[in-house]
């Protein structure tokens, strides 16, 4: 069993929702992401995913894009990303990477699963590689047992959540409504209805990711999920910090917040 | 993806509709200026090593460039679609405002998205864009110009598909878009095709076309492909000169990779990062290039070469003296292609050229690069 399927099954065991938190590469430094990453698991994630910086982050809004952008100017290269994995993994949280297409489609799809194992990433998330195009991928991760996290959303048709939860390994990636990262205060109604169609389809973990800010919505998705992705919320906590130190002791909280949220939700 | 299934599905129903195609054939002669004329262009020729080159008028059609052709048949679809709001990405604006006059032709909402840095360069179409009824948003991100507004009318699309159409521009973007484009402006080479055989009595040796995206060239080309004869032939922004880096030649200089959901060429880095590119063309200053565009140079049925900035703005100057036509910068590209093929063929040699768009646009830039404004008028 991945270490991702591991974490899912434990929360279960706890009868509580998965928290997964996201953090881009490179944002505010390496070395600082990586630290921001560790912090938020030992505050009580459960996965972490480590973005990896994209010129064209089409899936993103504003708060996200700018770490992005400031990661970027500030010279993190793929390579750092490979470097990040590593440290936070060696702190003992399964580490996935949510990457756009293109960068492993260059490194070269085969390598960069080689490359990933090597420093004990679990796997992908891909919001813009769609299933019909993964072939190469599901191979390299079938041959380096690496998790691979396709997306549905809202306006998926039973047919497509069928074909993506065939690909999918560890857990799937539900967006919680018709949108990108970090613009609205709030989930979906479409969320919990997308939950249970996809549930008919899968015995996969469904997590459920765009639009949770603060410990009373993780309750809310943990209710119905079996987890709750938060990605934006953590980046403003860094994109308002005044310092390192700052930012470290934000994002602590508020993975500690969210970690009590997963725990209150009253499951189904 | 349902979005794209949905769109696809209505496409090829519109496109098999006999009732659709009347509308569109229309509107397109009723109200486009269809068939655009086919000029001979002996001064221009005389420059060109004596051949005789032939324009497409496509600077001709309603709004000033191919673009309307494109625009009339999405506006069409996403009326057939039920959806009352399009939205464009635009580079020049050329784009933008033939999206802003087919809605206001068939009373739809408008909103366009253009790079803050493009919206400065060509403050006149942002103007033309808003007469017209469409708001027109500024896009901060990335490097300001055609493919942050790109992003950014994708990142809208993603939350307003269900009263959205997205009428992409150009031959790029996920399925149908690169199709669906390429069908829409086909009538270009169609028409030019059957004008050059009456007017040359033959094939032309070679046509030659501007490439950003790419659509006035396949638009141009496609109708030329079962003809072995003729060479089709890119002609990509060269920038300040491919040694530079400064420029936007995607299949000269580029190498493959995914943007905009699409497998092309693009200009990216070690890291897979997509490139800022440069160009004096506002509209060829894009790091992709349409698929059908990289396949055709694949299989060695196209060519590619770049045209820098310096060639493009000779290339103008000669045709606005030589003819008494003064192109888009975009044109003007594939103008300076002409000037480097016509020598090759000799006097015998039959050039057609796609003159994609009128250079009204352009008078700000090109009087700058002359000096022809103010007291400093003299000719350059």
């Amino acid at each position: 069993m991945s270490l991702v399927s591991a974490a899912f099954e434990k929360a279960a065991a706890e009868n509580r929702a998965a928290l997964v938190g996201y953090l881009p590469a490179g944002f505010p430094s390496v070395d600082g992401a990586a630290r921001a990453a560790i912090a938020i698991a030992e505050a009580g994630a459960d996965v972490i995913e480590i973005g990896l910086p994209y010129s064209d982050p089409l899936m993103d809004g504003p708060v996200i894009q700018e770490a992005v952008h400031r990661a970027l100017t500030g010279g993190t290269h793929v390579a750092d990303v490979l470097t990040t994995v590593q440290a936070v993994a060696r702190a003992g949280v399964p580490v996935l990477v949510m990457t756009y297409w293109n960068p492993v489609d260059h490194y070269g799809v085969a390598a960069f699963a080689r490359d990933l194992a090597a420093v004990c990433g679990s796997g992908l998330i891909t919001p813009d590689l769609t299933p019909e195009e993964a072939g190469p991928w599901l191979a390299a991760a079938d041959s380096r047992g690496l998790d691979r996290v396709f997306l549905v959303a809202p306006s998926s048709s039973r047919q497509r959540i069928e074909l993506v939860t065939s690909v999918c390994s560890g857990f799937v990636y539900a967006a919680s409504l018709m949108g990108i990262t970090g613009t609205r205060d709030a989930v979906g109604s479409q969320a919990a209805e997308l939950v249970s169609r996809v549930r008919d389809c899968t015995s996969l973990p469904v997590a459920v990711g765009l639009g949770v800010r603060d410990g009373a919505q993780a309750a809310e998705v943990a209710g119905f999920a079996d987890g709750v992705i938060v990605g934006s919320a953590f980046v403003q906590r860094l994109l308002a910090a005044p310092d390192a130190a700052a930012g470290l002791t934000a994002v602590r909280s508020l993975a500690g917040e969210l970690a009590a949220g997963v725990r209150a939700g009253q499951r189904r | 993806m349902s979005a794209l299934d949905e769109l696809t599905a209505a496409y090829e129903e519109a496109r098999a509709d006999p009732g659709f195609q009347a509308e569109l054939a229309a509107l397109l002669t009723g109200y486009a200026g269809r068939p655009t004329l086919l000029t001979e262009a002996p001064r221009f020729a005389a420059q060109a090593g004596g051949c005789r080159v032939f324009l497409k008028r496509e600077d001709m059609a309603h709004t000033g460039s191919h673009k309307i052709n494109n625009v009339l048949g999405q506006a069409l679809l996403t009326r057939r679609l039920g959806k009352s709001r399009v939205i464009a990405e635009t580079g020049a604006g050329q784009h933008g405002v033939a999206t802003a006059t087919a809605c206001a032709l068939l009373g739809l909402d408008c909103v366009v998205y253009m790079g803050e840095e493009d919206t400065r360069r060509q403050a006149l179409n942002v103007a033309r864009m808003r007469m017209l009824g469409a708001e027109v948003v500024p896009v901060t991100t990335g490097s300001r110009t055609l493919k942050d507004a790109m992003n950014e009318a994708f990142r809208n699309w993603v939350s307003t598909v269900e009263t959205t159409h997205y009428c992409i521009g150009s031959v790029g973007g996920p399925h149908p878009f690169p199709v669906m484009v390429r069908d829409f402006q086909r009538v270009i080479g169609v028409e030019a095709r059957e004008q050059v055989l009456q007017a040359a009595g033959r094939l032309p040796d070679a046509v030659i076309a501007c490439v950003g995206g790419g659509s006035n060239a396949i638009g141009v080309f496609h109708a030329f492909i079962p003809d072995p004869e003729v060479a089709l032939i890119g002609c990509e922004a060269g920038g300040d000169g491919l040694a530079t880096g400064r420029h936007a030649a995607t299949l000269t200089a580029g190498s493959a990779g995914v943007l905009h959901g699409m497998r092309t060429f693009l200009l990216q880095d070690d890291d897979g990062q997509t490139l800022e590119t440069h160009s004096i063309s506002a509209g060829l200053d894009y790091p992709g290039v349409g698929p059908e565009h990289a396949w055709l140079q694949e299989t060695g049925r196209a060519s590619y070469r770049a045209i820098t900035d310096a060639q493009a703005m000779s290339a103008f100057s000669v045709l606005c003296r030589t003819e008494g036509i003064i192109p888009a910068i975009e044109s003007a590209h594939a103008l300076a292609g002409a000037l480097q093929v016509g020598p090759e063929l000799g006097r015998d040699g039959v050039l057609l050229v796609n003159l994609s768009g009128r250079g009204d646009k352009d008078v700000d830039i090109a009087a700058r690069w002359f000096g022809h404004l103010g007291d400093s008028g003299a000719a350059r």
